[in-house]
């Protein structure tokens, strides 16, 4: 029995608390998340690079539509959670809904911190907490006026910078005497506010707010010294606070947070919580790396293994500011038990203290050069006794002993439990041992199976040091990237060397291009057969072996193994002769569930592999052939009604959809192809995301391209007008071929275009009229192997083998 | 233990498979490459997709639900991933094929 798993929050603890579940307890729980955010699990420490231009909302996106989708995980976005029943076990979301639960996980983080002054509610004030909040300041920041940042803290100093990026005449209020005193000690605050005001950022410290002063809007700022400060935009960003009042509402014990002992249990033992929001130990947390370990540690608990505690241990600050290096750890306050070594050297900006107590580093500040930040983070956790090497010490890890190092060679001198990734607590020996145990070579596969470099990111240099120094020359980050493990060569490599050597079977290809395994993976083979496929349409025999099931057996397998099978409706007209047999197979066949696509066509579902060819069979006797929505090839061509029938249709898009469709149906195209065509610019085909479309108007045909409307959303590109169906006709087939003979196998016609450029495409396909019929030949001559229709093939017997059991054994038969 | 014959193996496609129902599970047969013949259940250990619908590349399968990699050796998951399906014994005479079902499947023998 799967037990019902309830999450109030969708921040970045809960969602790497589901990693680690899904990964040790696969399948135990059913997953509810309630997001108060309308959206998905996203990176929050790179808000301030959002706000600062240096990065959008999808690069920082953690989980995708699609990670929910594939972990069955319901997800309310835009639902906030009123109540805990801890009677009923159900949570009420303030839309109404209600959810039971076997285990609850309340992780609500925290909410800003609003100081109690007049005017604070003033249109213009905001917090820095969230996406909607980066899209506020972003907002305001489009009038280039004056901003005010209260607060000249870690999320403060990201503000105020990212908004001076975005042209805004910043200033920033501190109460204290010292920017980031939390985190830098006054000498180090002084070289930041140094810095800041030579980027043009106002600071003013031991300025206390008296009052948000404007008339239905903010206008300024004043100050309890009188003075006023005018300003558009009051961004506060003065501290946090756990968000508890949900979980002290319904009962369970909440001191600053919600009170949670070493496993994360809060008073109620099927009550969890981890974020920011909850007190472990006394303390709560903000940085990302604790909230991580929060995070494991509630997972293997929800997994049955209870033995995992949480232990408290310092994390590393680290700006988030583009050029200022600063880097803190542990404890730097003066004491008469403490000594401290200093550096400065004020010409290059650089100012390094370590404080010691009993010849042990216990704090480290680091402004201007922080190389070093690692090793003594190394020492202090180790407690090294460090008397030997005291003289040289500030100078870093390359100054003791030896001449200088390199950086690669500190990096490579660091012991292999030396923490590299602050936020996820990654250290060397995992890294490095990961690349070799797992075969890594990208940065993308070492971020997915370590997690290092995965947050924050500015550990991601170390991280790529270090598979320099594992894998040597293999790691080259500049390099393209393999096809697949199976070979050292790029997609383009692959495709440009069938060509120019002739290859026209994939054991040529493997042997010539020195493939290292003896018959591939399940990612190069279908690659490989595909460009086979498209480069030598007369001569090349296809290996089923090398495709994928659904094209394998030409129907779409279902999550339980069954399959669906959807016929072609050209242009999506149908009849009541077709839409008759189409009923009569699905009473027939029992055929559980029939569904209209967004193709325009008819979904039959979870039918069983074996009865395919007899669907199939009674298909086929109706007139229909296969809808192929199973290919990376063409799908469908969606149309409207048109000058046919509808007022305002200025060309007959129906009958130019079915035309294309009949023309083009059975290419194969690196990855799934669909068309519409609509007869006006009303556009009711939603043309204008399709891989290609056509709007057709008065003067003719406009012809769309790369469009997408699935993970990614985009509209589409003009490719060109033309004036007659001929024409739209050559051009779209011409496209279709320059896009079969350059993408990537499963590159959609948009990254494809989106590499190649498309002016380029553009000029071949529009002012190059040689190389456009060129295109439209090759594609006509491919089409005459390729119009074959696969279901009547195997109603007529072709790979009987792939729709029946090889044996039945053990019912009612004895053994040898 | 009983050896029990299901065909020839060239009913199996090189680099492919075919599925044997039993009572108590349904079986994937592979043939590889090299031509050898492994025996797993047809159950992937992550979300139960039918094994025997996979590519099969060297001595392994890929699901086809959700690309996870099994050892058609050890009936492990390789990579990344964790987790393991039952491997039955199958015997290879000249061709002709047979696995060995547990005894327990006797009952529903006549």
């Amino acid at each position: 029995m799967t037990e019902k798993l309830v999450i109030i929050g969708n921040g970045m603890a809960p969602g790497r608390m589901l990693e680690h579940l899904f990964e040790q307890a696969p399948g135990r729980y059913a997953v509810t998340i309630f997001n108060a955010e309308p959206r998905v699990n996203y990176d929050r420490i790179m808000l301030s690079p959002v706000l600062s231009g240096e990065k959008s909302y999808e690069q920082i996106v953690i989980h995708g539509d699609g990670w929910y989708i594939d972990h069955g995980i319901t997800l309310y976005k835009g639902h906030r959670i009123v109540a805990i029943d801890r009677g009923t076990k159900a949570v009420t979301s303030d839309h109404g809904v209600t959810e039971s639960y076997d285990k609850l996980v309340i992780a609500t983080g925290s909410v800003p911190f609003i100081i109690p002054v007049p005017g604070k509610d003033l249109p213009g004030v905001i917090t820095y907490r969230d996406l909607d909040d980066v899209q506020a300041m972003l907002l305001a920041a489009q009038s280039r006026e004056k901003a005010i940042v209260i607060g000249g803290g870690l999320l403060g100093l990201e503000a105020a910078a990212g908004l001076a990026l975005r042209g805004m005449d910043v200033t920033v209020l501190h109460v204290n005497s010292s920017l980031m005193e939390r985190q830098l000690d006054p000498a180090a605050g002084y070289l930041l506010q140094t810095e800041l005001q030579r980027r043009g950022i106002k600071v003013i410290c031991k300025a206390n707010t008296k009052a948000i002063i404007g008339n239905g809007r903010v206008e300024g700022v004043e100050l309890d010294n009188g003075t006023i400060i005018p300003a558009t935009l009051v961004v506060m960003a003065v501290g946090i606070r756990p968000s508890a009042g949900l979980a002290k509402d319904a009962g369970l014990a909440v001191n600053r947070g919600i009170v949670v002992d070493a496993g994360m249990q809060t008073s109620d033992g099927d009550i969890y919580s981890i974020g920011e929001c909850a007190e472990v130990g006394g303390m709560v947390y903000g940085l990302v790396a604790p909230l991580y370990e929060m995070a494991r540690i509630a997972a293997s608990h929800l997994a049955g293994d209870s033995k995992p505690a949480f232990v408290h241990s310092d994390t590393p600050t680290k700006l988030k500011v583009t050029g200022i290096d600063l880097y803190s750890l542990g404890d730097f306050a003066d004491g008469d038990d403490r000594q401290e070594i200093v550096l400065r050297d004020a010409t290059a900006g650089v100012y390094k203290r370590l404080v010691l107590k009993d010849n042990r580093i216990i704090g480290t500040v680091l402004y201007g050069e922080t190389a070093d930040g690692a090793w003594f983070n190394d020492l202090k956790k180790k407690a090294v006794d460090i008397s030997e090497m005291r003289d040289t010490l500030i100078f870093g890890q390359a100054y003791q002993g030896g001449a200088p190092l390199d950086p690669m060679a500190a990096v490579a001198a660091l012991p292999d439990d030396a923490e590299i990734c602050g936020c996820n607590g990654v250290c060397k020996g995992k890294i490095t041992s990961t690349i070799t145990a797992k075969g890594l070579t990208s940065l993308d596969e070492v971020r997915a199976h370590t997690k290092a470099s995965a947050s924050c990111g500015t550990c991601t240099g170390l991280v790529e040091q270090l598979m320099s120094l594992t894998l040597g020359d293999a790691y080259n980050p500049k390099a393209v990237s393999p096809m697949c493990p199976c070979t050292e060569l790029g997609h383009d490599d692959v495709r440009r060397l069938i060509k120019a050597k002739g290859l026209k079977t994939i054991p040529a290809v493997m042997q010539e291009l020195e493939w290292k395994t003896s018959c591939g993976c399940a990612k190069c083979r279908p690659a490989l057969n595909y460009y086979l496929v498209c480069d030598w349409p007369d001569e090349y025999a296809d290996d089923y072996q090398s495709r994928y099931i659904n094209e394998r057996v030409h129907a779409n397998i279902q999550k339980d193994g069954t399959y669906s099978v959807v016929p072609r409706m050209w242009g999506g007209v149908t009849n009541s002769q077709e839409l008759r047999a189409i009923a009569d197979v699905v009473d027939k066949f029992e055929i559980p569930m029939v569904k209209v696509t967004g193709g325009q066509r008819i979904d039959l579902l979870g039918i069983e592999k074996e009865d395919l060819p007899a669907v199939w069979a009674d298909l086929g006797k109706a007139g229909f052939i296969s809808g192929q929505a199973y290919a990376k090839g063409l799908r469908t061509v969606k149309t409207c009604v048109g000058s046919d029938w509808c007022r305002f249709g200025t060309q007959d898009s129906t009958g130019l959809g079915i035309r294309i469709e009949k023309f083009m149906w059975g290419s194969w195209t690196p990855a799934k192809l669909k068309l519409a065509v609509s007869g006006c610019p009303r556009n009711c085909a939603e043309a204008t995301c399709k891989d290609i479309g056509v709007i057709c108007v008065d003067s003719g045909f406009e012809i769309h391209f790369a469009g997408a409307a699935g993970l990614d959303i985009k509209g589409t590109e003009v490719l060109g007008l033309v004036k007659t169906e001929d024409e739209a006709l050559e051009h779209i087939v011409a496209l279709t071929q320059m896009y079969r003979e350059q993408g990537r196998y499963l590159e959609r016609i948009y990254k494809w275009a989106k590499r190649v450029g498309l002016d380029e495409i553009r000029r071949q396909i529009m002012t190059d009229t040689e190389k456009r019929q060129a295109y439209y030949e090759r594609f006509v001559f491919s089409q005459t192997f390729a119009q074959v229709d696969p279901w009547s093939e195997r109603v007529s017997g072709k790979d009987k083998h792939e729709f029946k059991p090889m044996a039945t054994v053990g019912f009612n038969q004895a053994a040898e | 233990m009983g050896w029990y014959p299901i065909g020839d193996i060239s009913d199996i496609p090189l680099r492919g498979a075919r599925c044997v129902k039993t009572p108590q599970m349904n079986i994937a047969i592979f043939r590889t490459g090299e031509n050898e013949v492994h025996a797993i259940e047809n159950r992937c250990p992550h979300k139960g997709g039918p094994l025997s619908e996979g590519i099969v590349h060297g001595n392994a399968v890929t699901c086809p639900l959700h690309n996870w990699v099994i050892s058609l050796e050890t009936g492990k998951a390789l990579g990344a991933d964790e987790g393991e399906v039952r491997v039955i014994p199958v015997r290879n005479e000249g061709g002709r094929l047979s696995i060995a079902l547990e005894n327990v499947m006797m009952v529903a023998a006549e």
